[in-house]
């Protein structure tokens, strides 16, 4: 970089880029240095692949393994019931200890899904770069991090060199302007504005999120929404670190000590867009106008407000579009013009890296209190971590969903993915915290539908879908 | 990783938008399947009926695509999950390069580390491109020369395309990301020097 360069006005996106730039190798593409690296089970067989090219983990000490994806939920479990679980678990208890890397193993007190862990335990900090093998990386950006996911190929070479190789990406700018109504969560402002923009937006962009409604926004709530940037088509999100992260961080195991902290401070404040920084894309949204969201199809872009019809394919504005929202419909088992509160529900999923942290169930637990699940509805809670899960306990959520009818089970990813062999039946209707509502992703056959934990929670007592800010009892 | 310089093949139009990497290879064979036999779970749910039975009219199906090297594809393709067993499953299946007007960013970049092509070309020639192939076999046959970065069609016309510099280089060469990166070893030692003291909190 030229000095010129320097002086230029640069974003947030671009500050923690060119911190950790070891070696540009061509224009626009660079060497950068990885802090910090979260290795999953379902990336076991990379050890393999690095051994099989005789080369060490350059930085076991970056690096965490964490079980999460292939880990049974259920309550007393020791592993995963999955054909491929002990193998994968496994490998990946051999690969830590020959390594020496740390692992989260699956009844330690520190396991969970890697996208919780790695902000609750402050392992991830602002002003990092962390990489994981999981597109919902992102995640961490909510921190004020530099934070994608990477794939089979990239993990070895991170494990190998401690670098990653990456090619710059424009950069876009969402404004969330004014504050939402009650029932609206930051899940229902990031669906809303994938709705809005459409589940191609971000690809080949980092977007920061920033406005006044990100700014009330809690740390939990920030993860949240920087986690579902994939599904606006962006492998990069990020929000400038504050006075809350700050809050949030200190005194966590992992977060920098006392001897370090000031320093830390001095550093995370650094990183910030500046005010005459130029983003290629800048949008708009106004909080204010979000409705509890809720979607009806097989892509996240499929989303409309809970109050709101199911849309016709008739209104669609090509060919193309209009047999792609055919093939959801009919997949989904929907008809439309109709409302889709009152579409009967069989399942219920409140967990996932989007939405299981102790604000989610904290916010589920007010809808459920003193309610019962509808006799024919099966509803789970997954908490994200042991962390979130103890400390649900302490409040007495655990009581509050169990006496509901809920299953209150172990950390890991569970019914998102399937991973585990935690299954929704084909055919079967689930609301669901997590991010995917593609074909098939809770099962085969499954119908999912996206929404924040208050809206699931609500769904699980009615037994339909409906809208949480029409659900009797507390105020939302 | 094996070179890629000229491929002729046969290219099969898969024309739905936001094919995600889920719907290219589900989790439980990314999981419970040895890597070299993804290709026989690729697209599963498009390509069989509940009963395991093929779907005789689905394009891949279907000879002579059954065979394709090449994948028209339509927008967003590759979006969602970073599983790069959706490139191996590809690969497995004998497909090398896919064309569409967009990708997902990672999948995109899971592609080069195969040496497998993905290549951008707008919406009207992908689905020009695509039309042909369906309309007449004999229009399904591609060239792809990376070394001009050129498509040439069965009817002779030329389309161009572009592969940035640093990954034809790699792919024409069959090279691997690691190995450039190891001989930058001393740059990686460097930084990590002059960073243990600008952020030591990182290094306890």
């Amino acid at each position: 970089m030229n000095s010129k360069d320097k002086m230029a006005a640069r974003t947030l996106f671009d500050k923690l880029w060119d911190r950790h730039v070891v070696a540009e190798l061509a224009p626009g593409v660079a060497l950068l240095h990885v802090d910090r690296h979260f290795f999953t089970d379902m990336h076991s067989p990379e050890f393999g692949l690095l051994a099989a090219r005789g080369l060490p983990v350059r930085n076991p000490e970056m690096t965490f393994c964490v079980a999460d994806h292939v880990v049974s939920t259920e309550p007393g479990r020791s592993g995963g019931h999955a054909s491929w679980s002990a193998s994968l678990l496994a490998e990946l208890r051999a690969g830590s200890k020959t390594h020496r890397i740390k692992l989260f193993d699956v009844n330690d007190e520190g396991q969970g899904i890697a996208h919780v862990i790695g902000p609750e335990l402050g392992i991830t900090q602002p002003g990092m770069l962390v990489l994981v093998g999981d597109s919902h990386t992102s995640t961490h950006g909510a921190l004020g991090a530099l934070a994608w996911g990477i794939g089979a190929s990239e993990g070895v070479h991170v494990l190998a060199t401690q670098t990653v190789v990456q090619r710059k990406p424009q950069r876009m700018r969402i404004r969330f302007e004014g504050r939402p109504g009650p029932g609206v969560e930051a899940k229902d402002l990031i669906l809303h504005a994938i709705g809005k923009l459409g589940t191609a937006a971000g690809a080949g962009y980092a977007v920061e999120y920033a406005g006044s409604a990100i700014r009330a926004l809690e740390v939990e709530g920030r993860l949240t929404l920087c986690n579902l940037s994939i599904e606006l088509g962006a492998k990069f999100g990020m929000i400038a670190p504050d006075d809350r992260t700050a809050a949030y961080l200190q005194g966590r195991s992992y977060a920098p000590k006392a001897e370090h902290w000031e320093r830390a401070l001095r550093y995370w404040r650094s990183f910030s867009s500046d005010a005459d920084a130029v983003f290629e894309r800048e949008i708009e949204i106004d909080a204010d106008k979000i409705r509890p969201q809720i979607t009806w199809g097989t892509s996240p872009q499929d989303v409309i407000a809970v109050d709101g019809m199911i849309p016709d394919p008739a209104s669609a504005a090509d060919g193309e579009r209009r047999q792609a929202m055919r093939a959801a419909l009919e997949y989904m088992g929907l008809v439309p013009g109709r409302p889709i509160a009152g579409t009967k529900v069989d399942w219920v999923f409140i967990g996932s890296c989007t939405n299981s942290r102790i604000s989610d169930l904290r916010s589920a637990a007010k809808v459920v209190r003193g309610r019962k699940v509808a006799a024919h509805v099966r509803a789970w809670v997954v908490p994200g971590s042991q962390g979130v899960k103890r400390a649900a306990e302490a409040e007495g959520l655990d009581r509050i969903f169990r006496a509901a009818g809920f299953e209150w089970r172990e950390p890991g990813c569970s019914l998102c993915v399937g991973a585990n062999g935690e299954l929704v039946g084909p055919g079967e209707r689930c609301v669901s915290t997590s991010n995917r509502n593609f074909v098939g992703r809770q099962g085969p056959g499954a119908r999912t539908h996206l929404a924040s934990p208050a809206m699931a929670a609500a769904a699980a007592i009615a037994g339909v879908i409906t809208d949480v800010r029409r659900t009797p009892g507390e105020d939302h | 990783m094996e070179k890629f310089t000229l491929l002729q093949g046969i290219a099969a139009p898969l024309m739905l938008p936001n094919i995600d990497t889920d719907r290219i290879i589900r989790i439980e064979r990314c999981a419970g399947v040895p890597r070299e036999r993804q290709g026989e779970y690729l697209l599963e749910t498009m390509r069989f009926n509940a009963d395991g039975s093929e779907k005789p009219e689905f394009i891949l199906n279907k000879p002579p695509y059954r065979g394709a090297k090449i994948l028209l594809a339509a927008e967003n393709f590759g979006c969602g999950s970073s599983r790069e067993n959706a490139v191996w499953a590809l690969m497995g299946w004998g497909l090398k390069c896919v064309i569409a007007p967009s990708f997902g960013d990672i999948f995109f970049g899971n592609c080069f580390q195969n040496g497998m092509l993905p290549i951008r070309l707008a919406a009207a020639t992908v689905e020009r491109l695509a039309a042909g192939a369906e309309a007449d076999a004999r229009d399904a046959l591609l060239t792809v020369d990376l070394e001009r970065q050129r498509i040439v069609t069965a009817k002779g016309e030329e389309i161009a395309f572009e592969v940035e510099a640093l990954r034809r280089t790699m792919l024409q060469e069959g090279l691997d990301e690691i190995g450039i990166t190891l001989r930058h070893e001393t740059e990686i030692a460097a930084f990590q020097r002059s960073d243990r003291d600008a952020r030591p909190w990182l290094y306890t």
